[in-house]
């Protein structure tokens, strides 16, 4: 027994000395380390943070080989080998904060890409901030990160949440639904509070004299919705507006379809893009499907796009849906304000203000399209964004009358928050 | 008067879903004493196998309403297969110890069982929604709901007399009662109390695997799915009273009742009115619903 | 049995760290910090322990903590640390003291769970709260120490040391406690509840006391982890976080008063190196190593220092 605790002792004290002295980075300088941070284990796994990092993992190699279409075809990011330091996202808000700057200051990263979840992404950013490390913000949707005074490292690559759910709403007027009442369907935390806010403000706006039914606010991860949806049918309403994601979202499309609440309601599923070929046919024809932003099969048609599709699906044998396609678009809006910074720099390794710099204002083409970093003094980008509806042809699932929307239609300019400007009735 | 009934049917099959996640965790702790944290890890268990059983009997074209049988057998399987060995083998070393320290031991468990199940078959999620569609819909009260429901309400019913039944008229049952009221004593008289731990932690596990079982047709089946069922079973057990199985049941058709009256006419309170309720009930009986009448040494 | 520390011991434990704090790499400092908010939270679970007693809900204080740090800090932008520390401390206290009447009734598992049970109510009302952020929770502006802002690159060194100093003040304190004769009533009131009433001691009067105490415990707490992090969120108040200081209040053992520092900071280290060795495999690692501390070393990390001094 003694020997063995004997063992214990020098085996934990060997874990503590080796990871307060050891020199984790073998820094050689053409290298250029990226952190990426996505949710590895728990529910986010399987819909968002495992897709995103497989897109991550395949641009990077991509990249590196110099085998990704113009603009993004010198090899890694402006020559210097791209590696991954990757990181799981779950964990309490402490937790993310220490393994941020442990990326940081211990793994020597030069920029980190990732955050799901709003609450790390605004923990983390004042972080980045005081480390003064380019923080590519790649799915979180939170407007309040620009909201809340200048940043200069930290940026976003794609739309936040409030130009999905005001899509929506644009949506159901452009195909003229009928909308007198609406429910909805929202996790109960800020998601969900805040897309239902935003979709609740965006209907008195444009359905004027509409009324609400019911705001049902299951618990995260709740999984179980029998009642949530006795309430939905007696409700009658004739718009549902949901942003549950994930399992939750296909556990609700499994448990309401057969009930018919999809026969009484146009039901709208924000994040719907993501159990759509999963669940091809459970979802009954017509439902409403977005995938917060101009993503997965809503992406505009381009040579960038068909490629990107092609080498993802022949990598992994699923399709990338649209956390990959955010993914990819940040790290692609990081290469070209890298590439863009070290050429302006003589060749040489641009600093991070210099990448900073670069990247404000930017236009960077995707797979997802053409997204420009004109808001919040640059940091913030916008893209359009796109809605369809669901039919299954010949067993396939497509999206019909898919409908897009410009960036201007559906996210608040500089200066506002999102609330007030959907009260003002979207004012430009 | 409608909507009522539509809040009962709703509070009664959510009950039943309680009650069947909640009751093997009271038979374990009754038992054996022991706060089972792995509990949510089996009920994933039971989700992940029988999905996977599930989805063979049907690409193999068996017939589809023996399915109900083959998640039943999953179940079992998941529970029996995984649970004795951790008893036998981990757990019978630490009892003398506190009941704290086999705590830990189970919520080291939970957090290996996460990591395992995702080893195993992979952050995707299975779908295996055939037995919940075969069944169809029924109407009542204006309303339409899925008949898988009713089988829910069965099995919950099934489960809980089978135990009743079990306890109160077999001799086992009998040994059973005397070990969760004292288990020297209950040795001195010659039980064999190491086969009925493995037998009681086999059927524990079994349980909530079964739960997780009935339940993977209705959802899709993602790792993380355990996490939150070990704090709702913990809420039912503990306000039900920890080792009554009868205090099992009736919580779980307050929680259930009160939760469906709660969705329907204030869902802003969902969040919290199932630990609410277990606050108000422990104030007023702080040992719980019906709690066993334990000896107090001096 | 907790030894008890001296205050020769404890500064000269302390002064060498605070000396090489300026020297650390700025990641250790803020590991050390982390460490030193979750063994403050482990110093009154410890104390729990004495009296056989476990809080699944610790979480709740450290939430209520971390909170009224935030809310003063961030709404009415009123930042001087020890002000803020205090006013954290004395609102985990006030709540303790209003739910230990109840709880202090109960015992075993029903603590535990009744303990839970308030964390949780607590989460719920936080993630619903839109005006307090939600689940998103909300960032807390940088804190002054009489009045002095630290320049950017002292931050990590001046928060490291109120949080060594405050953590200084509390071990003299609970010291002090185990010491006296309501502090070895815990150890009775463990053994046999009925004989220490029989012999005059109230268990409900000193488990109420506990119960006050490590609530302001995990209240100052909370105050330096949002300090240090300077974000705060709901999840604080999450039955995970519970687990994650029960764990290392295991992890240290109760042989010490600095028992759970230490617990603190080995689970610090384990925690960054699961995630940096295998990010798919992070709570495996944590899970194992969790019962390979239980069952080869079930009275905790500090029971190494004594083996060591026996086998002289």
């Amino acid at each position: 027994m003694k020997f063995i605790q004997g063992l214990s002792v020098s085996l934990i004290s060997t874990f503590i000395a080796s990871s307060a002295f050891s020199q984790t980075a073998p820094v050689a300088p053409p290298e250029v380390r990226i952190g990426v941070v996505t949710f590895l284990s728990g529910p986010a796994a399987s819909p968002f943070g495992v897709p995103a990092r497989n897109a991550a993992e395949l641009m990077i190699e991509q990249f590196n080989a110099g085998t990704a279409p113009a603009p993004y075809n010198q090899k890694g990011f402006g020559g210097s080998n791209i590696k991954m330091v990757l990181i799981d996202e779950n964990g309490s808000s402490t937790s993310v904060v220490t393994e941020f700057r442990n990326l940081i200051q211990r793994e020597k990263v030069d920029m980190v890409v990732g955050y799901i979840s709003s609450g790390n992404c605004l923990a983390i950013t004042p972080v980045a901030e005081e480390l003064k490390t380019i923080t590519l913000l790649f799915d979180c949707g939170t407007p309040r990160i620009f909201e809340e005074g200048k940043k200069d490292y930290v940026f976003r690559a794609s739309n936040h949440a409030t130009a999905d759910s005001v899509g929506a709403a644009l949506y159901l007027n452009s195909l003229k639904i009928k909308a007198k009442n609406y429910g909805g369907i929202n996790q109960n935390y800020a998601w969900g509070q805040d897309s239902w806010k935003d979709f609740d403000g965006s209907m008195k706006v444009l359905f004027p004299g509409s009324s609400v039914t019911t705001s049902q606010m299951p618990k995260l991860f709740a999984g179980q919705y029998s009642g949530e949806i006795s309430a939905l049918l007696s409700s009658k309403s004739e718009v549902i507006h949901t942003s549950l994601w994930g399992g939750d979202l296909e556990a609700f499309i499994l448990q309401s379809a057969p009930r018919g609440l999809y026969k009484s309601s146009s039901v709208i599923l924000t994040t719907g893009e993501t159990a759509m070929f999963r669940l091809a046919n459970k979802i009954p024809d017509g439902t409403i499907i977005g995938a917060r932003g101009p993503y997965g099969v809503l992406a505009p048609k381009s040579p960038l796009n068909d490629w990107y599709r092609a080498t993802f699906t022949d990598r992994y044998n699923t399709a990338p849906n649209y956390t990959s396609y955010q993914m990819t678009q940040s790290i692609m809006s990081a290469k070209l304000a890298w590439e863009k910074a070290q050429a302006a720099n003589n060749g040489a390794r641009p600093t991070a203000e210099q990448v900073a710099a670069a990247m404000r204002g930017s236009t960077v083409e995707g797979p997802g399209g053409v997204h420009k970093f004109a808001l919040s003094n640059g940091h913030q980008a916008v893209s359009e964004t796109a809605y369809g509806r669901s039919k299954l042809v010949k067993g396939a699932m497509t999206l019909v009358d898919v409908k897009r929307f410009t960036a201007d239609q559906v996210m608040p300019p500089d200066g506002i928050k999102s609330e007030d400007w959907i009260a003002k009735g979207f004012k430009k | 008067m409608d909507q009522f009934l539509v809040v009962f049917v709703d509070g009664i099959n959510y009950a039943a879903w309680l009650f069947l996640s909640a009751v093997g965790l009271t038979l374990i702790y009754g038992v054996m004493k022991i706060v089972n944290v792995a509990h949510g890890s089996f009920y994933s268990l039971g989700a992940y196998v029988s999905a996977t059983v599930v989805g063979l009997w049907f690409r193999y074209g068996f017939d589809p309403y023996l399915s109900y049988l083959a998640l039943f057998v999953a179940a079992l399987l998941a529970g029996f297969v995984v649970g004795p060995p951790i008893e036998r083998f981990l757990l019978r070393y630490q009892y003398d110890k506190d009941e704290v320290v086999i705590l830990l031991i189970t919520y080291g468990l939970f957090l290996i069982l996460e990591d395992v199940i995702k080893l195993i078959w992979g952050v995707d999620p299975y779908f295996v929604s055939e037995p919940y569609e075969l069944l169809g819909n029924f109407e009542f009260a204006s309303m339409t709901y899925p008949s898988y429901y009713i089988l829910m309400v069965v099995l919950a019913l099934l489960v809980g007399l089978t135990l009743m039944f079990v306890l109160k008229k077999t001799q086992f049952g009998r040994m059973l009662i005397s070990v969760i009221h004292d288990r020297e004593i209950s040795s001195a008289m010659g039980i064999n109390v190491g086969k009925i731990f493995i037998l009681t932690f086999g059927a524990g596990c079994s349980l909530a695997a079964l739960a997780g079982a009935f339940t993977a047709p209705t959802i899709s089946v993602t790792p993380g799915l355990g996490v939150e069922v070990i704090v709702l079973s913990f809420a039912v057990v503990v306000t039900g009273g920890l080792g009554s199985m009868a205090g099992v049941a009736l919580a779980s058709i307050i929680m259930g009742l009160v939760r469906a009256f709660c969705i329907h006419f204030a869902p802003e309170l969902e969040l919290f009115v199932i630990f609410s309720v277990m606050a108000l009930v422990l104030s007023f009986r702080p040992r719980g619903l019906f709690s066993l009448a334990e000896s107090r040494k001096i | 049995m907790t030894q008890q520390i001296s205050l020769k011991k404890l500064t000269l434990l302390a002064l060498p760290l605070l000396v090489a704090s300026p020297w650390m790499p700025q990641w250790m400092l803020f590991m050390v910090t982390i460490a030193m908010a979750n063994g403050l939270v482990g110093l009154g679970l410890m104390l729990f322990l004495r009296a056989g007693l476990v809080s699944f809900g610790q979480a709740l204080y450290f939430c209520v903590g971390a909170y009224t740090t935030g809310l003063i800090s961030h709404f009415f932008k009123f930042n001087e640390v020890l002000i803020l520390l205090l006013l954290s401390a004395l609102a985990s206290g006030v709540l303790a003291f209003a739910l230990g009447f109840l709880l202090a009734k109960y015992r075993a598992i029903f603590f535990g769970l009744l303990s839970l049970a308030f964390s949780m109510i607590l989460y719920g009302l936080l993630a619903k709260s839109e005006a307090l952020g939600s689940t998103d929770g909300f960032n807390i502006p940088a804190v002054t120490l009489m009045g002095w802002l630290p320049p950017s690159d002292l931050v990590r060194v001046s928060i490291l040391w109120v949080a060594f100093i405050t953590v200084g003040i509390c071990l003299i304190f609970i010291n002090g406690l185990i010491r006296s004769p309501r502090g070895l009533l815990l150890t009775a009131i463990r053994d046999n509840e009925i004989r220490t009433e029989y012999m005059g001691g109230s268990a409900r009067k000193t488990i109420h006391l506990i119960y006050v105490i490590a609530g302001v415990l995990a209240g100052l707490g909370g105050a330096i982890a949002a300090i240090a992090v300077g974000h705060i969120d709901p999840t604080m108040a999450f039955w995970t976080t519970s687990g994650e200081f029960i764990f290392i209040t295991i992890l240290g053992g109760i042989g010490s008063v600095l028992a759970p520092f230490l617990g603190a900071l080995v689970f610090g280290v384990i925690h960054t190196l699961a995630f940096s060795n295998s990010p798919n495999t992070w709570q495996l690692l944590i899970g194992s190593t969790l019962i390979f501390v239980i069952l080869l070393l079930p009275d905790g990390l500090w029971s190494l220092t004594s083996k060591f001094k026996r086998v002289k």
